[in-house]
């Protein structure tokens, strides 16, 4: 399956499981066998594996709140600037008139922090990928649930017979990118 | 739902994009006709100039800004749908979500056409937006129509993000189904989606966050419209109760306008199991919460201008009810206060053809909302001598019939290439396959 290099030196086994328990058991096997290199399919999200995968919360959040902060900044900058550098008086009102700026300070808040957050899902979790590893079977979008594991050569027995005591109906190697 | 499978799921939810039959061709070469129509009127508009309109002053604003208003509210039950009750872990949201989702693009499609239309000079739309033009100025962001250009467009980009992002899970379903050149289009639109633990989690979070930037923005948007009409001085737009008044009475039209729609395509592709009559009832439900505040917002604006004692609203008002709009204003009580009403009685609010009759009665009520604020608003303002009466010329009905048909134009190529209930949201809800029900399975 490995094409180049960087493939030859991340072989891994991928296991298919036709229910979510036993990819959950599987899970717990394997961590507790030292393999913590694992990456999991499934057509569903599901907080289970999270858990069991023992995920730190996505970054997300953090982007989001830049890019509010940004709008906001961007919001007040363009309004009062763009004021000051043309100082025409509207109908008595100072040039600087926050409370009416203030919808346009909000509506940039919304816009770019729900552009950032769009930009944050697809950084973080390596999107668009024009490529699709090897790993991936159509039906882990559809019904059933996938869970690759990173590991040596020599190593393939032992992580068989981890997967198949977890009820893995079936096992391939697959050189799956590091980074899915 | 408690029996399908997810593979079931699939199945049945992608039968709906099955290669058309001829059905489905008339309506569209009706609609694409139609359309065809609308933009033809809109040339003689271009060529013409908006005098061929019914356009007469005092009146200056009438059928077009009245889509306008109108479209844009139809868009915010999407918005509510699939943000605010996702927000809210409402789990009946998620067969209709999609849906709805796909009247709020569609629906902000239509809507955003209007101001362009009625500049008269459409070619120069870009002066709405914010870039040094002659000599240094800048747009006025005193100015609410400018708040507009803002609120609407955000609302545009943040309703076709929320929509796609929702869509990259399946597409990757659709993707993994398809084959050929439609396999390249999903394939792209799937952004290389493979359901890993990674993908799950940034996606998850993304879509809170985007749901939780969506719900103050749809309130803010129909809010910044009224603002259009309340910030201006005119007798019966001048008034504080705009902003909540037009955000409930966008959901309730915007509500009506989803089961409009939900109940002939449950129908034709046999979607029972996923839209139920549960889904139309509690739909109905939230009709008679938004028919409610619009009908207290109506009591409350006559009240006002009876209590306030100011001569030119109460005349505005007395006009409103016996004038030359009348009957629209009669149509708009009935229509979108007092028909809901009846979902309070348990049998109507669970027969389709009652929903889908009392569906479009409040479509036909809500437009007639819009027409009446802002015509009466117009025709009667302080000086009698300058009152006057609009009455709508071939190009304008021409027009309005042409945005409904453009409407209707995206939301038929919708249910053909994309999926019309959301897979993924349809299979979290089902209990995740395990040992112990393997018999089922």
């Amino acid at each position: 399956m490995a094409k180049n290099k960087v493939a030859d030196s991340l072989t891994g086994l991928v296991g298919t499981f036709f229910h979510l328990d036993s990819l959950l058991q599987a899970i717990e096997q394997l961590r507790q066998a030292g393999y913590r290199d694992l990456q999991s399919f499934s057509p569903v999200p599901h907080h289970n594996i999270d858990a069991t995968l023992e995920k730190p919360p996505s970054p997300v959040r953090y982007f989001t709140l830049a890019g509010c902060l940004l709008g906001a900044a961007t919001g007040l900058t363009l309004t009062i600037a763009t004021s000051l550098h043309y100082p025409l008086i509207t109908g008595g009102k100072p040039i600087v008139s926050i409370p009416p700026f203030l919808v346009i300070v909000f509506e940039l808040t919304i816009l770019f922090g729900g552009l950032l957050t769009l930009g944050g899902m697809l950084f973080n979790s390596r999107l668009p990928k024009v490529n699709i590893g090897p790993a991936y079977n159509p039906r882990f979008s559809e019904d059933q649930f996938g869970l690759w594991v990173r590991c040596e050569q020599k190593d393939h027995e032992t992580v068989t017979t981890l997967l198949k005591s977890a009820g893995a109906e079936e096992i391939i190697p697959a050189g799956q990118g590091r980074e899915l | 739902m408690a029996q399908l499978t997810y593979h079931q799921v699939d199945s049945d939810i992608l039968r709906a994009m099955q290669a058309p039959g001829w059905r489905y061709y008339t309506l569209l070469s009706i609609d694409l006709i139609v359309v065809a129509w609308g933009i033809f009127a809109w040339r003689y508009t271009v060529q013409h100039g908006l005098g061929v309109w019914g356009l007469t002053h005092p009146v200056m604003w009438a059928m077009d800004i009245t889509n306008f208003v109108f479209w844009v509210g139809i868009a915010h039950s999407g918005t509510l749908i699939s943000a605010i009750l996702y927000l809210f872990r409402v789990r009946w949201r998620a067969s209709i979500y999609r849906t709805a989702e796909a009247v709020t693009v569609f629906a902000l499609f239509t809507a955003g056409l209007f101001p362009i239309i009625h500049l008269g000079r459409p070619w120069v739309f870009h002066w709405l937006l914010p870039y040094s033009q002659f000599g240094g100025l800048w747009v006025n962001f005193r100015s609410p129509l400018v708040w507009d250009v803002f609120a609407v467009m955000t609302y545009m980009i943040i309703s076709v993000l929320f929509f796609f992002t929702g869509l990259v899970p399946d597409m990757a379903v659709v993707r993994n189904r398809t084959s050929g050149w439609r396999q390249k289009i999903y394939a792209f639109m799937a952004q290389g989606w493979q359901g890993t633990d990674r993908q799950w989690r940034h996606y998850k979070a993304a879509y809170v966050f985007l749901a939780a930037l969506a719900t103050p923005l749809v309130i803010s948007v129909h809010s910044v419209v009224s603002w259009d009409f309340a910030q201006s001085v005119v007798a019966g737009w001048h008034s504080t109760i705009f902003a909540p008044y037009f955000v409930a009475g966008a959901i309730h039209s915007g509500l009506a306008m989803v089961i409009t729609l939900l109940i002939p395509l449950r129908r034709i592709y046999r979607l029972d199991a996923y839209i139920t009559q549960q889904h139309l009832e509690n739909l109905a439900k939230l009709i008679i919460l938004t028919g409610l505040i619009v009908g207290y917002a109506y009591a409350v604006e006559t009240y006002i201008a009876w209590y306030s004692n100011n001569v030119p609203e109460w005349q505005r008002f007395t006009y409103q009810v016996t004038g030359e709009y009348a009957i629209p204003f009669w149509i708009m009580i009935l229509f979108n206060s007092l028909v809901p009403l009846l979902f309070f009685v348990k049998r109507i609010r669970t027969s389709t053809p009652w929903l889908f009759a009392i569906a479009i009665l409040i479509n036909i009520g809500m437009w007639m909302e819009r027409f009446v604020i802002i015509v009466t608003g117009l025709a009667h303002e302080y000086d009698p001598y300058s009152w006057g009466v609009f009455i709508p010329t071939w190009v304008d009905i021409s027009i309005t019939l042409g945005a409904f048909a453009w409407f209707f134009l995206w939301f038929l190529l919708f249910i053909k290439f994309l999926p019309v209930i959301s897979i993924v949201e349809v299979k979290e809800e089902l209990p995740p396959p395990t040992r112990s029900q393997n018999g089922e399975e």
